[in-house]
């Protein structure tokens, strides 16, 4: 390991240098590879099935072997090193945990530190510790990975590929086994613990969502091993540099490129609000068109329209509300605040919930459409 | 031996429940004792064979279609056959008839073996692999115990077979249960012949009991404590394992 702190931290993590696999002289599963990954980001592989991004993860740590080309990983060429060192000075996590399921969660997650040479109740006083760090509850470690349910082993899996503490992580499709709603904890939580950990980590998807959302760089893969785009999401999203990328990104592709802009310069109005002990009272009454219901903390519970407030008595029968706008988050959020209100007013809340007041979904588009003549005048010199 | 009848059963059960037959060099107990030791011998060179070759087999998947044509050809042959085949070959003695004991009980320890190494979740293993575990430290920490349970069903499968089997011997030297067989067919004694096989069939299932108990504690705990509805599918895969590399030999 003394290598990695000598190494200028200005060289690339892991290097491919045209990298070739064909298997059994058929086509090429990865053709002529060359891409550098950057230390301590994340950078994301993504394409459809059969396009060589899970081999080229699995050719980092000699899983597989390239047929040409070399792999440096800190400027060190991978086929010099022992496979089995080699891969213990990474982290793995599979779409499947692949956790052993005769060992228990903690001794699972004490794997590598074991392998090392690490004392026993060292590597589980480790292990326990990191429990907390993926979120789980401690008393789980004493359990058997067949106990747990499918995203609590997911969370075992990047527990245990943390362990040995290693510079870098390969992640293979980690989080395409559990369901959406998990998907999107787990995707939270990676880029929690990326922030405190800054690892360098590299991330097979086949989901244009997740490679936005997690990566720092996104790797397009294209059918037959080609590597058809390699730059910031927010980069492919905006200018996918051929038809393939744009096919692959999608038809929403200008909606989730929102997700990179900034909603800072949006213009918060002020909205009238009603609050709930005082709805049953008839003589309150409303004067704009649509006026905010709120809880006595200022929490926002839905609209009262004005035409039908004396109906109105109960939180209950007020008209439920659309997505909440966070005070600063993507023009995306804003938008979609905006859109999915019943009064096309998007209701903006604090980072405690409390509204503030309203976005409108024209000013949205205003914004967007000046940052796109920004981005004009910077990339193609054309202001309109 | 005079019996009170000519009645099989009644002839069979004078000659179990006659103090004689239960002391001695010649009695039943010293018998049971040469037969285990036989048994033990054959079983011995068997595993000796049978686990690193299934071991290695199903680690590495080479040599499956090998193993498997192999085990079908060993299967066919009859054990008495060979221990006179073996007998005219090499030596007298005993030896013959261990060699043919053994042929015997390889095909189910190497299939048990064999199927308990190949049966461990594909998926375990390239994980462990891609953690940095070497070959050896992937089949005896992960393999080994997760097929454990497959892997003694194959040897329980020879036990039996070998413990019904072992009568042979006799026919080489007057060693082991099978002299009862041999002495009640030549000297006519009837109840000394069916107690001899029921002796014979109780030390069977006795065996085949305790192989039983040993096999039911080689689970690994963390397979035993899945979620209910969690890994059913896993589990009856593993269940069909056990049965086809217990079925299929006997």
């Amino acid at each position: 390991m003394t290598s990695l702190q000598q190494s200028p931290s200005g060289l690339p993590m892991i290097q491919f240098r045209r990298v070739t696999k064909t298997y059994d002289g058929g086509r090429p599963a990865v053709d002529e590879l060359t891409m550098d990954i950057d230390r301590g980001k994340i950078t994301v592989l993504v394409g459809p099935s059969g396009c060589g991004k899970t081999t080229s993860l699995r050719m980092i740590n000699r899983m597989v072997e390239p047929t040409s080309g070399t792999i440096l990983l800190d400027g060190q060429d991978v086929s010099r090193q022992k496979a089995a060192d080699l891969r213990r000075s990474m982290g793995y996590v599979m779409q499947s945990s692949g956790l052993m399921p005769h060992r228990s969660v903690i001794d699972n997650i004490a794997t590598v530190p074991r392998l090392n040479g690490v004392k026993k109740d060292e590597a589980r006083r480790r292990a326990q510790e990191l429990l907390d760090v993926v979120g789980l509850a401690p008393d789980l470690g004493r359990r058997y990975p067949g106990q747990l349910s499918g995203g609590q082993q997911q969370r075992v899996g990047v527990a245990r590929a943390l362990a040995a503490d290693p510079p870098v992580l390969l992640m293979d499709e980690p989080f395409s086994a559990v369901d959406p709603v998990v998907r999107a904890e787990l995707q939270e939580e990676l880029l929690r613990l990326q922030r405190d950990l800054a690892k360098t980590i590299v991330f097979v998807t086949h989901d244009i969502d997740e490679a936005t959302i997690l990566g720092d760089k996104v790797a397009v893969f294209a059918v037959g091993g080609r590597l058809a785009q390699f730059a910031a999401p927010e980069e492919i999203l905006r200018a996918p540099v051929d038809d393939f990328v744009a096919g692959f990104v999608g038809r929403d592709r200008g909606f989730r490129h929102l997700s990179f802009q900034e909603g800072n310069h949006i213009t918060i109005h002020p909205v009238e609000t009603i609050e709930e002990d005082r709805l049953a009272d008839p003589t309150v009454s409303v004067r704009s068109p649509w006026t905010l219901l709120v809880d006595a903390d200022g929490r926002p519970h839905g609209w009262v329209p004005q035409a039908t407030r004396g109906s109105i008595t109960k939180q209950a029968e007020a008209v439920p509300g659309g997505s909440l706008y966070t005070r600063g988050d993507t023009l995306r959020r804003a938008l979609d605040a905006a859109l999915s209100s019943p009064s096309g007013l998007g209701v903006t809340v604090d980072d405690e919930g409390r509204a503030l007041g309203v976005v409108r979904a024209a000013e949205v588009f205003d914004l967007i459409e000046s940052a796109r003549l920004d981005r004009g005048r910077a990339d193609h010199n054309t202001a309109v | 031996m005079d019996y009170s009848s000519n009645n099989l059963f009644v002839q069979m059960g004078e000659w179990l429940s006659d103090p004689v037959n239960w002391s001695g060099p010649r009695g039943i107990p010293m018998r049971i004792l040469e037969h285990l030791g036989y048994v033990g011998l054959t079983m011995l060179i068997a595993m000796a064979i049978a686990i690193p070759l299934g071991m290695f087999v199903g680690h590495t998947g080479r040599g499956r279609v090998l193993i498997v044509s192999g085990l079908g050809i060993l299967r066919a042959l009859p054990t008495l056959g060979m221990v006179f085949l073996f007998a005219l070959l090499f030596s007298r003695g005993v030896l013959p008839s261990v060699w043919a004991l053994v042929l015997l009980a390889v095909p189910p320890v190497l299939s048990g073996v064999y199927a308990g190494i190949s049966s461990v979740n594909r998926t375990v293993v390239d994980a462990a692999r891609s953690m940095g575990l070497t070959e050896w430290q992937i089949l005896l920490r992960v393999e080994v115990p997760n097929g454990l349970q497959v892997m003694i069903g194959g040897v329980r499968a020879g036990i039996l077979q070998v413990v019904a089997t072992a009568t042979v011997v006799a026919y080489a030297k007057a060693d082991g249960l099978g002299v009862f067989l041999v002495e009640g067919t030549q000297i006519n004694d009837n109840g000394r012949l069916f107690g001899g096989a029921v002796v014979i069939a109780v030390l069977a299932v006795a065996v085949d009991g305790l192989m039983a108990l040993i096999q039911k504690f080689a689970i690994p705990a963390g397979l035993r404590a899945t979620r209910p509805g969690a890994g059913s599918l896993k589990e009856s895969g593993r269940q069909e394992a056990v049965a086809s590399a217990q079925g299929g030999t006997t």
